[in-house]
């Protein structure tokens, strides 16, 4: 079992301007696990601290205080020690036009973390990351492999993105937004992917996003956080169908939802019918 | 490359679409004029008189024998612009070269490293662009006795690097913040990896534009720093033949053919050099090159919806 | 919303575990207090009537590139005084092309290859509104159809301050106006769109997201239009904020009867706000009803698939996704 544990984690930025300088407390004494097979999602405002997070767990930024933990052990910082925490962490961007580079190939994206991480040879390695295509659906591979991204549609490069993170066979996978940019018709098929593939390789997922319903859907724990700090944590519905904090409530409050809206309600009585299930269309289409 | 049929053939097809639109008549056009100039600095000097060969025939108009005259000394002109072509070349291509890989160095390091690194380049690059370029040349210039081909050429990359440096550098930090920047760094790259692999592929444009503008401003500084006779010693290059066609007083005593040579050649290889470098202005920022096509599109959709 | 929601001042006794700072409580809090329920705001007494103030039929905008791409395809709809009508669909399906050409406000290559657009105006006169050019089509613009675009807020003049912008509206159409009438003018449409009126002399940078555009929707009603074309308003904004700018424009159609055209991709948010929707797809209306009727009996499989996309908050739909069904999605 792989967990991956934040313990009480503050980040504070120093700004610049001039010769002034300020300090911008991005994250306060977070704490959290990501266990193997569980997905735990952070959500917030944009500014609210969930990407610095995300930063941190990839070590592209440094903690100021307070420690990750990868199994137990502190997590290391470069050399050897870094790759191997590499093995393990990996991460999926929010913006699938700009984490792939649109100088290389889809090929290029693959090969380089299966060479990276020893998961594969010069020999295998196209076969290799035919493979991880195969596995986020872009079939057939093969034909993807040479093309550029931008060739590509918005769902089909979140995909390839997905692909690499999965390269280096990693434990532990944060997605930072991943469905955010996407258009709304295919926002639930990559989310089904990365459910999917967290069921089969019992990955340990920590879902960044700022929408509540998938939030919800989508995680056994949400933690709710507010200009840095973790304001409301608990298991997914009951943060969603009973929030304690008052952010939470008013974050719930913003949030479109037709399902309880008095209006609809009526409606549903007149006409004598319960609320639809739209998601259950999706099957039979 | 794959050897799927489709694939192949799309990327023929790929291919002869964007062939034409980085193809423009304005790269032709000083593409053409730089070949020309460029061939002509190759090949010339092999079939020419010897440059310094004195005669006392005196400055000569063109004729059969000397198609673009003679000097006052009865040197070949034709044969000296060969050589001058070949020598002012040489200079540009050696100064932008250097300027290139010191702009790359400063700004790209720099600008990826970051720190109190970032901090020292960035400070360096801005004294060096504060330095005055012509009057640091005409000191060090007058300073040196020997001044050979490659020491003009170094003090010309030393004063020209820094504004390319400072282009380089912000564009590295922008690039640097991108997602597949940071992709890559997750993936495990090594930092000179990412430079040379992630980063620079998208540098190119950039670079290709501030090497061709090194080009032209070395030729021209170097013309300049001849004509006022602080240019290179013993090779002939446009500038010195400027130098000397002033010092004869070609222009008081009617000697076109002596001054209108060189003068044309450095005009034309500027001329050149700078459509190139604005097709790729183009080529980076795509509304440069589709303003004129749109306007086009824009006139034409007018045209039809007042006709209909 | 009828998520259980104890009232606030006992939640806030109940949890004393929270520790977290009470700029934190404060800022929540006064977000709250401000947000109430939407359905509140379009109560029985909607100033919605039958009279039409837009009818468009059969238009049709193509892009005149090689080859010419059809962007909207014959739509034709009505809209009646005082109604919001919701634009449903995904990045390019031409539901911006279709607002900005309703407008004449389409640049080449766009251009309008046939159809009509008739304004109903309020003084009982029509207006063929592609008809319209050069000096009308510029009165037209501000004072019958105002537009609000996608991040409309980043295109406040940053030198200016918002008082200056808002005296430029009435200097440029309404020049019979004097100096004091245009200044209490402009701080009465701030004080509309809830910005403080005495925040009249501050500069962009000074405001936050929703801030700018809440002057920007003002300065879209300066000339009291008849109709408000808004094109993703609040896509750039945190959902809070965009809540209450939801609230306010359906709370300004209640109090000025304008009509509305709102176009995004949110399609829970329309169903909330809007009387009918229209969902586009690949520039044709697919489909045109009733909130209620497209929320109960979706007819056109599109609309079923876009209504599938957002799963519901607080529905019964939790381990559906997690459930994992083969991906169709390869798009």
């Amino acid at each position: 079992m792989t967990t991956l544990t934040a313990q009480n984690i503050h980040k504070t930025y120093t700004l610049r301007n001039g010769l002034r300088f300020s300090k911008l407390q991005a994250v306060k004494d977070v704490s959290f696990e990501l266990t193997a097979g569980r997905t735990v999602a952070l959500v917030g405002q944009s500014g609210s601290g969930k990407s610095t997070i995300a930063k941190l767990l990839m070590q592209l930024e440094h903690p100021t205080s307070g420690q990750l933990l990868l199994d137990g052990r502190p997590i290391g910082r470069r050399g050897a020690a870094l790759t191997a925490y590499r093995d393990d962490v990996q991460m999926v961007f929010q913006d699938p036009f700009a984490s792939l580079n649109p100088f290389h190939s889809i090929g290029h994206h693959l090969r380089r973390p299966l060479l990276l991480h020893g998961k594969a040879t010069a020999k295998t390695v196209d076969a290799r990351a035919a493979e991880l295509l195969e596995r986020v659906n872009l079939s057939p591979a093969a034909s993807f492999l040479e093309r550029r991204p931008h060739e590509l549609s918005g769902g089909q490069r979140q995909r390839v993105a997905i692909a690499r993170a999965l390269a280096p066979g990693p434990k532990v996978l944060v997605a930072d937004e991943p469905v955010s940019m996407l258009d709304v018709s295919v926002r639930l098929g990559v989310l089904n992917l990365l459910a999917r593939l967290q069921r089969e390789e019992q990955l340990a997922m920590l879902y960044i996003t700022h929408d509540l319903a998938t939030a919800r859907h989508f995680s056994d724990e949400i933690l709710v956080m507010y200009k840095g700090e973790v304001v409301e944590r608990g298991a997914a519905d009951d943060v969603i169908l009973n929030p304690q904090a008052e952010f939470t409530r008013t974050l719930l409050k913003a949030a479109p939802e037709p399902g309880t809206n008095q209006r609809f309600l009526a409606e549903a009585r007149r006409r004598g019918v319960p609320m639809p299930d739209h998601l259950a269309h999706r099957e039979d289409q | 490359m794959t050897t799927k049929p489709n694939t192949a053939a799309m990327a023929v097809s790929a291919q002869r679409r964007r062939l034409p639109r980085f193809l423009t008549p304005t790269l032709m056009v000083g593409g053409g004029i730089v070949v020309l100039i460029t061939l002509f600095g190759l090949i010339a000097p092999f079939f020419v008189a010897d440059p310094n060969a004195v005669d006392n025939m005196g400055m000569q108009p063109p004729s059969a024998q000397h198609w673009l005259g003679t000097t006052q000394t009865g040197q070949d002109v034709l044969a000296q612009l060969a050589w001058a072509t070949r020598g002012s070349l040489t200079v540009g291509i050696i100064v932008a070269v250097m300027a290139l890989f010191l702009s790359a160095f400063f700004g790209i390091l720099g600008g990826y490293l970051g720190g109190w690194l970032d901090e020292a380049f960035s400070l360096f690059t801005n004294v060096v662009l504060i330095l005055p370029g012509l009057p640091l040349m005409i000191v060090i210039g007058s300073y040196v006795e020997q001044r050979g081909l490659i020491l003009i050429a170094v003090v010309l990359a030393i004063t020209s690097w820094a504004a390319a440096a400072r282009v380089l550098r912000s564009q590295t930090l922008s690039i640097r913040g991108r997602d597949y920047v940071q992709a890559s760094k997750i993936a495990g790259e090594r930092p000179w990896r990412i430079i040379a692999v992630e980063i620079l592929p998208n540098l190119l444009p950039v670079m290709s534009s501030s090497f061709v503008f090194a080009l032209v401003s070395a030729i021209l500084g170097e013309a300049g720093l001849s004509f006022i006779g602080l240019g290179v010693v013993g090779t002939h290059t446009w500038g010195s033949m400027l130098f000397y066609a002033q010092n004869g007083q070609a222009l008081t005593l009617g000697g076109w053919w002596w001054f209108v040579p060189p003068g044309a050649m450095i005009a034309a290889l500027g001329g050149g050099l700078s459509l190139i470098n604005f097709s790729i202005d183009g080529i980076i920022n795509p509304r440069l090159r589709t303003a004129p096509a749109a306007a086009r599109t824009a006139r034409h959709a007018q045209k039809e919806a007042a006709a209909a | 919303m009828s998520t259980p929601t104890p009232d606030p001042a006992s939640a806030a006794a109940a949890d004393p575990a929270q520790h977290h700072p009470s700029a934190a409580d404060l800022a929540a809090s006064a977000a709250n207090r401000e947000l109430v329920d939407i359905e509140h705001l379009r109560g029985d007494d909607s100033p919605l009537s039958q009279e039409p103030v837009l009818t468009v039929s059969d238009l049709s905008i193509e892009y005149q590139v090689d080859p010419p791409v059809r962007a909207v395809r014959s739509a034709s709809f009505q809209l009646r005084r005082g109604e919001v009508l919701g634009l449903a669909g995904e990045s390019g399906c031409g539901k911006t092309t279709l607002a900005y050409g309703l407008n004449q406000l389409h640049r080449p290559p766009a251009r309008i290859v046939e159809g009509s657009v008739t304004f109903h105006g309020q003084d009982g006169h029509d207006v063929d509104v592609l008809g319209l050019h050069g000096a009308d089509l510029r009165a037209f613009h501000w004072s019958r159809i105002a537009m609000v675009f996608q991040g409309a807020m980043n295109s406040l003049n940053p030198v200016i301050s918002v008082r200056a912008q808002l005296d430029d509206v009435f200097t440029t159409h309404r020049p019979e106006m004097s100096k004091a009438e245009r200044l209490s003018r402009s701080r009465e449409l701030l004080d509309l769109v809830g910005v403080d009126p005495d925040r009249i002399g501050a500069f962009a940078h000074e405001l936050s997201g929703g801030m700018r555009q809440r002057v920007m929707i003002a300065m879209a009603l300066a000339l009291d239009p008849e109709l408000m074309i808004m094109d993703e308003p609040t896509t750039a904004l945190d959902v809070v904020v965009q809540r209450e700018i939801l609230q306010e424009i359906l709370r300004l159609r209640h109090e000025l009867g304008f009509a509305v055209i709102f176009i995004t991709h949110d399609l829970p948010m329309l169903l909330e706000i809007s009387d009918r929707i229209a969902v586009m797809r690949a520039g044709q209306i697919v489909e045109l009803e009733t909130a209620e009727e497209l929320y109960f009996a979706p007819k056109h499989p599109y609309t079923r698939k876009l209504l599938g996309s957002f799963p519901s908050l607080t529905g019964d739909a939790g381990d559906f996704i997690r459930a994992g069904y083969s991906d169709e999605e390869t798009r």
